[in-house]
């Protein structure tokens, strides 16, 4: 299903998926197109259609084991590395499909960035952390260039003041929240053009989480940003799109506020009203 | 119910207490066995070469030598075959061939030292006499002086590497099994590639790697009979990797049933001892290593 006609209109299963309002005149960043997704004969994901736009925050919310995550984790093929998977349709990101055969999956995964839910800095130094992406993709030539990028991308992540002076001490000494925005900062090094985030800020206290959503509000002009979140008013704070799954299907998919405010589907409405889940 | 709790926890502690009582009454007894030895050469025991039953001299000298040299060879020939399986089984062998691959190495630790040791002659040192044949032209490099006699310090540390490698390799790849997901994950989604991810986890399960070499090392040191049966027993310090030499353990089974003196006895016992000591350095030193990897990620968990 590798089609290049991103332009053209797509007969949709669920139409009320579409977002109604898409008065926002940015362009789609990444369209994904009737994914399937299995777990050997199990399928987790269900026929899911989405646009999602540049430069903007899209949401994935719903209860656990719903596959917002394991959607999530398409969008840069990270479920690749796990044995016994199947993918069927097609995710275009920037009208090309990353599912087409030949694609180099590590140039997929450079400009398609990911945070984790749990920190996971490598036990190196802090300057080490950044500059990971930075070497085994040999994207800089110099010393020089390689302690800007780091710089650059610590600022990115609003952690330089907090760090520049023990650059070099290991990134496990740090707090959680401070490993995490290290994280941000790394996945940033390698300047991807998306972000996807898996429940960056769910093992951190309301501070941390809090700094985490300042700093996503700021990312959101250069990166176009996908999260996944258990945290409904997370989602409201923080996305201009939403999209709620449920059992593997992705019941809404609208602007923020409407997702928020006037669900289409009652399914939605039960749910950010906390009737289940 | 508190009294059988009670109960439990002292019986439980009796039993780790009577390890370390154990291991003191070895040393204890070592010493005191060859109270004799220690008395008469003192800490020249450890630096002398001369090992002259008749004339009552004594010295560990080049049994040590022995050991360590055919221990560190069979570790550096092992080691990277050790890590090879590691990887293989843990990180990219199919799901389904890695329940036979681990009952295969495991296998190879089963196997009897005797049994090791006359595969050794039968098969190994006549391999190694040809491959030693062939290096005749290098004989004045050092490593590859003597004569071409098969038995010797490469047989050794060949065969020692043999029955290292399923010890190194099954700690090596219990390991890399506790490195988290989401270390090879954090890698992946950099754009690393699968070599990449695996430096990435091997990296976090560094210190435990080294443990899982010492871990080889310790045994190496102290394996007997296949050693004996292939090294050549020849006792003289050489750098030649085809002179038959001699290690400590070795001397001990060979001599053992003959000494006739007291002091005799009593210097092999020393032997004993200082192979004691050194097992004990070796295994401390891997110990540590493990404590401080269990500390990296305590702090991981608590930072």
């Amino acid at each position: 299903m590798a089609s290049s006609d991103t332009g053209a209109t797509v007969t949709l299963r669920h139409p009320t998926v579409q977002p109604r309002a898409a008065q926002e005149d940015k362009p789609v960043k990444i369209d994904v197109e009737r994914l399937s997704f299995y777990y050997g004969a199990k399928r987790a994901l269900e026929d899911i259609t989405v646009r999602m736009k540049s430069n903007l925050v899209t949401a994935f919310i719903g209860p656990s084991g719903c596959g917002k995550s394991t959607f999530l984790r398409t969008l840069n093929r990270m479920n690749d590395i796990i044995p016994a998977t199947r993918v069927d349709g097609t995710v275009l990101i920037d009208g090309s499909n990353i599912y087409e055969s030949g694609v180099d999956v590590v140039a997929v995964r450079r400009r398609v960035g990911m945070v984790f839910q749990k920190s996971n800095p490598f036990p190196k130094s802090i300057f080490e952390n950044v500059a990971y992406g930075l070497r085994i993709n040999r994207m800089t030539t110099s010393r020089s260039e390689l302690e800007g990028r780091v710089e650059e991308s610590l600022q990115q992540a609003a952690l330089w003041d907090e760090v520049k002076d023990r650059l070099h001490e290991s990134a496990l000494a740090m707090s959680g929240g401070q490993q995490q925005r290290l994280c941000i900062a790394r996945a940033l090094a390698v300047k991807p053009d998306i972000l996807l985030m898996d429940e960056p800020a769910s093992a951190l206290d309301p501070i941390a989480t809090q700094r985490i959503e300042e700093l996503i509000y700021d990312l959101k002009k250069t990166y176009t940003i996908v999260i996944v979140t258990h945290n409904m008013q997370q989602a409201a704070r923080v996305s201009d799109y939403t999209a709620f799954f449920w059992l593997g299907k992705l019941v809404e998919y609208d602007r923020t506020d409407r997702i928020f405010t006037a669900p289409g589907e009652k399914l939605t409405e039960d749910y950010i009203t906390g009737r289940f889940g | 119910m508190r009294s059988r709790e009670l109960a439990f926890r002292l019986a439980t502690g009796a039993f780790a207490l009577a390890l370390a009582v154990l291991v003191l009454a070895i040393g204890f007894e070592l010493s005191r066995q060859s109270w004799l030895s220690i008395q008469k050469f003192g800490l020249q025991f450890w630096t002398t070469s001369r090992w002259d039953p008749v004339a009552g001299e004594f010295g560990a000298l080049l049994f040590i030598w022995g050991t360590l040299y055919s221990s560190i060879l069979a570790l550096i020939i092992s080691t990277p075959i050790a890590l090879g399986i590691a990887v293989f089984i843990s990180e990219l062998s199919p799901a389904r061939l890695r329940g036979p691959l681990m009952f295969l190495t495991e296998l190879l630790a089963a196997i009897p030292s005797i049994v090791y040791g006359l595969w050794g002659i039968f098969v190994l040192v006549p391999v190694v006499r040809a491959l030693e044949v062939k290096l005749g032209p290098f004989s004045d490099f050092p490593l590859f002086s003597g004569p071409p006699l098969g038995v010797g310090m490469l047989a050794a540390a060949l065969i020692l590497s043999v029955m290292v490698i399923p010890f190194s390799s099954s700690v090596a790849r219990e390991v890399l099994k506790t490195v988290p997901q989401a270390q090879r994950e954090a890698a992946y989604a950099l754009g690393a590639t699968r070599f990449e991810a695996i430096r990435a986890a091997m990296f976090f399960a560094r210190t435990g790697i080294v443990g899982s070499v010492m871990l080889g090392f310790g045994r190496a040191l102290g394996e007997t009979m296949a050693v004996t049966m292939v090294i050549g027993n020849n006792p003289q310090v050489s750098a030649s990797l085809f002179a038959p030499q001699y290690t400590m353990a070795a001397v001990i089974a060979n001599e053992f049933t003959e000494a006739g003196d007291e002091l005799y006895l009593s210097a092999l016992v020393e032997i004993g001892l200082v192979l004691f000591i050194i097992t004990l350095i070796v295994n401390g030193l891997s110990r540590g290593l493990i404590w401080m990897m269990g500390r990296q990620s305590a702090g991981r968990a608590t930072a």
